[in-house]
């Protein structure tokens, strides 16, 4: 009964560790670029980061913690610095 | 199926270091069914883990004394629920169940990285299969739940009476799940330390870990001063045991985690101050672990010492702390900041300067509790430290992070101008001014207490400020959409569950140390011993012992009293409190003996806890000496029957026995009951507490906050951002 329980357990264990294995068509590519989808990732991180920044500093005005004038140009700069992520983000999606 | 579970820990151990060689070598040759094969491996360890588990609890349930966890930890009459949660009562069951939590987590976060940071996610799984390895070659090699004996007892030690607690079921688990959770943060830091990937990404990815940790932990390390304040009979909940402080400081170190992320996520600034945090927070709560079962500190919480263990630890502790610094000094040209601050009056500068104040109390923790170890080796001399050496260091900084915890809030990111300040703080000033003036006229000997004054102080600020906040948002809020202030305010919270979780901690953080200030400042407590009818004065209560109670049953014999308080002849409430006694399987304690003088013991509590006070009491009868004569004379009298019984016939033995045993439980019981008939004086704990209610109020708050900022951001909030990015994009390029 223990023999049979860890045979079960063990051959369960190979079938799911060996699955992407058996999944791979031959031929197929096995690798990819890592390193592309990371700096994918990266941008997606920062875009998000700075979308949440923005949406911060709306807040901070509408409940008075930021002057007008001040709002203006930390919204100002926000944005620009959203768009130059949205455009490395765009050119590393193109890649 | 004691050898199934030791198969199936081999079985894991191998399948971890699998994992191990598969992440690595698919991360760096790129191939990714090699890192889709180490990933899965992490989901097999969790199902073998898990199975092994239930082996053991299975064990623990039916009593199953062939396991020797099992007997030195639990018995047939210890409750069902302490039967379940004793198998992390034992040194190998615990491990077994760090292993179990370790794997679960670490899958969930393989499992919801597996299209994202394609880079650094093998990396983080091979560290992540590197605890694991050593955790379940540790239950494999020195401490394994599977051992069993040849010839079982008939019945168990049973689980030492301190924990037998409601709060054992849920307290360990929450730990260790605080633990467990961040490794996973520590590993991701690793790995992006590894691959040079150092932007916010791994943040992002591992950011809802470290607060789930923060959270699980924070509710452990509170479960456990609630343990303390019912259950230890000394009436406090807090005693800077080493222990307690091992799940204090990486808690700490969490939060300050969780604020000074927001300032890289947001600046790229603190990028070698927050993988520094993580990789520190990582090491204490390993740490933290050793303490537990190491027995270098003395606590009442620790394992027995094995010294095995303790090496394997200490080279963990080692290796992880070597390669952390190694790993930021190789990569310190990267982790530059990417911005600087733009005034010292923003909330960057303030989350600064609050995890300076964070890490600064955890450096302070660190060396009293190890202080015994150090002034051991310096002068052979194991010196202990108790509440009073923290007390000069803790208080103080714990004003500032409650100021700090206030003004947060209130202060904008980037810049503030001198206008906006006013506004902001005129109101959190005001109600700090006029609880102070209020605590000072209406509250007699406030004045002499400063720090307490203060707190309150400054908690008053804090919540003010938090109110303010969650106003003015509901204010801004209705003006746009014109919703009734209940909706407004769910919309709010909805739409910002980071902001608005964070201040609600901000507000239970005040809360409870409002009550920490309040009852460890106006605290008064008294010894009295006393018969029954006699009373005692305590902070203008009587309390008048009523009469006593006693109750002999299979598991223990319970000693209690029934007390009556009344404040100016008015009756406020009554107590019950008792005192339990455990016996013992040592036969040389004698057959009536080893019911009364096992020294295995437990105090139930009396407690009346109300908003404004706590009334509280134990009551220790540890001294039986009335009944010693009588015990000794049964122990004597019952040994010769039983020698009597042994010279019968085998067949005749059982009946006799039986006979004998409930003779014996009929002497138990009468001695018992003459603790009714012929009360002697018992000593009583009294002690009125005031606002002991918030702290747990606070504790309350505190875990709510960490849900709300827990809880996912709706997509659709998400998307109306994006709208409103994209649609500045184009207006500025079609300009």
């Amino acid at each position: 009964m223990t023999f049979l329980l860890v045979m079960v357990a063990a051959a369960a264990v190979i079938v799911l560790v060996t699955a992407p294995f058996r999944r791979l068509e031959p031929g197929g590519a096995g690798t990819e670029d890592a390193g592309a989808s990371t700096k994918v990732a990266e941008l997606e991180a920062a875009r998000e980061a700075k979308y949440r920044e923005i949406r911060d500093a709306e807040l901070d005005h509408r409940t008075g913690k930021l002057s007008e004038e001040d709002f203006h140009s930390v919204d100002t700069a926000l944005r620009t610095e959203a768009i130059s992520i949205l455009r490395a983000l765009d050119r590393a999606q193109k890649h | 199926m004691a050898s199934v579970g030791k198969a199936l820990l081999i079985l894991g151990f191998v399948v971890a270091l699998y994992g191990l060689a598969a992440s690595l070598y698919g991360a760096i040759t790129g191939q990714r069914a090699w890192v889709d094969s180490g990933r899965r491996s992490m989901y097999a360890i969790a199902g073998l883990t898990t199975f092994a588990f239930a082996i053991i609890e299975a064990a623990f349930l039916r009593s199953d004394f062939s396991y020797t966890i099992v007997s030195s930890a639990s018995s047939t009459t210890t409750p069902t629920l302490y039967k379940a949660a004793a198998v992390w009562s034992t040194q190998q069951g615990s491990l077994l169940l760090w292993v179990w939590l370790l794997s679960i987590w670490s899958s969930l976060a393989l499992f919801l990285t597996r299209h994202r940071v394609r880079e650094i996610v093998p990396y983080a799984a091979a560290v992540l299969f590197g605890f694991c390895s050593f955790f379940l070659a540790l239950t494999m090699l020195f401490a394994n739940p599977f051992g069993t004996a040849a010839n079982p007892p008939a019945e168990g030690a049973g689980l030492d009476p301190l924990l037998r607690h409601t709060t054992m079921v849920i307290h360990p688990p929450m730990v260790y799940t605080g633990y467990t959770l961040l490794t996973i943060p520590f590993a991701f830091a690793v790995a992006a330390l590894v691959t040079g990937r150092l932007k916010a990404d791994w943040i992002q990815v591992t950011r809802r870990f470290a607060l789930a940790a923060w959270l699980c932990l924070g509710v452990g390390v509170l479960l456990g001063a609630r343990w303390s304040y019912t259950e230890l009979g000394w009436g406090g909940y807090w005693a800077w045991d080493p222990v307690e402080n091992a799940a204090l400081m990486p808690w700490l170190l969490a939060t300050a985690f969780l604020h000074s992320i927001m300032i890289q996520e947001k600046r790229g600034m603190l990028k070698v101050w927050n993988v520094s945090l993580i990789l520190a927070t990582g090491t204490m709560a390993i740490v933290g672990t050793f303490l537990v079962r190491s027995g270098i500190l003395q606590s009442i919480h620790a394992f027995v010492s094995d010294p095995t263990l303790n090496i394997a630890f200490v080279t963990l502790i080692a290796v992880m702390v070597v390669s952390s610094v190694s790993l930021v000094v190789h990569r310190r040209a990267e982790l530059r900041t990417e911005s600087r601050l733009d005034s010292l009056l923003s909330r960057e500068a303030v989350f600064l300067f609050q995890n300076l104040v964070l890490v600064a109390l955890t450096a302070v923790i660190f060396w009293l509790t190890f202080f015994p170890l150090i002034s051991e080796a310096v002068t052979g001399t194991q010196q202990s430290i108790g509440p009073p050496a923290f007390r000069p260091f803790v208080v103080p900084l714990a004003l500032i992070l409650v100021l700090l915890s206030g003004i947060g809030p209130i202060i904008a990111w980037r810049r503030v101008t001198v206008a906006n300040l006013r506004r902001s703080f005129a109101f959190p000033v005001a109600v700090a001014l006029i609880t102070l003036a209020l605590l000072l006229t209406v509250v007699s000997g406030v004045g002499s207490h400063t720090f307490a004054l203060l707190m309150f102080c400054f908690a008053a600020f804090a919540l003010a400020s938090v109110a303010q906040e969650f106003w003015r948002g509901v204010r801004a809020r209705r003006a746009m959409t014109h919703e009734p202030a209940p909706v407004a305010l769910l919309s709010l919270v909805r739409r910002n569950r980071r902001r608005y979780g964070g201040y609600t901690v901000h507000a239970g953080l005040a809360v409870l140390l409002i009550g920490v200030a309040a009852s460890q400042s106006f605290q008064h407590s008294r010894y009295a011993t006393m018969r029954p009818g006699q009373s005692a004065n305590i902070d203008g209560y009587n309390v008048r012992y009523v009469r006593p109670t006693a109750s002999p049953a299979a598991e223990k014999i319970s000693f209690g009293a029934v007390l009556d308080v009344s404040k100016n002849g008015h009756h406020v409430t009554t107590l019950r409190t008792s005192y339990g006694l455990y016996p013992s399987q040592d036969p040389s304690l004698g057959v009536v003996g080893r019911f009364f003088n096992s020294g295995s013991v437990e105090s139930r509590i009396g407690l009346d806890a109300g908003f404004t006070h706590d009334i509280w009491t134990v009551v220790n009868v540890g001294n039986v000496t009335p009944l010693q004569g009588d015990i000794s004379k049964g122990d004597r009298l019952f040994a010769s029957l039983m020698s009597a019984v042994a010279k019968l016939p085998p067949s005749q033995q059982q009946s006799r026995l039986n006979t004998l045993f409930a003779y014996r439980d009929q002497l138990i019981n009468e001695l018992t009951q003459r603790f009714i008939t012929h009360p002697w004086p018992v000593q009583f704990l009294l002690i009125v507490s005031p606002l002991v209610t918030w702290l747990w109020l606070g504790g309350i708050i505190v875990a709510f906050g960490g849900l709300i900022a827990l809880w996912p951001i709706p997509v659709l909030a998400r998307r109306r951002v994006r709208s409103a990015a994209y649609a500045a994009r184009l207006t500025r390029e079609l300009a």
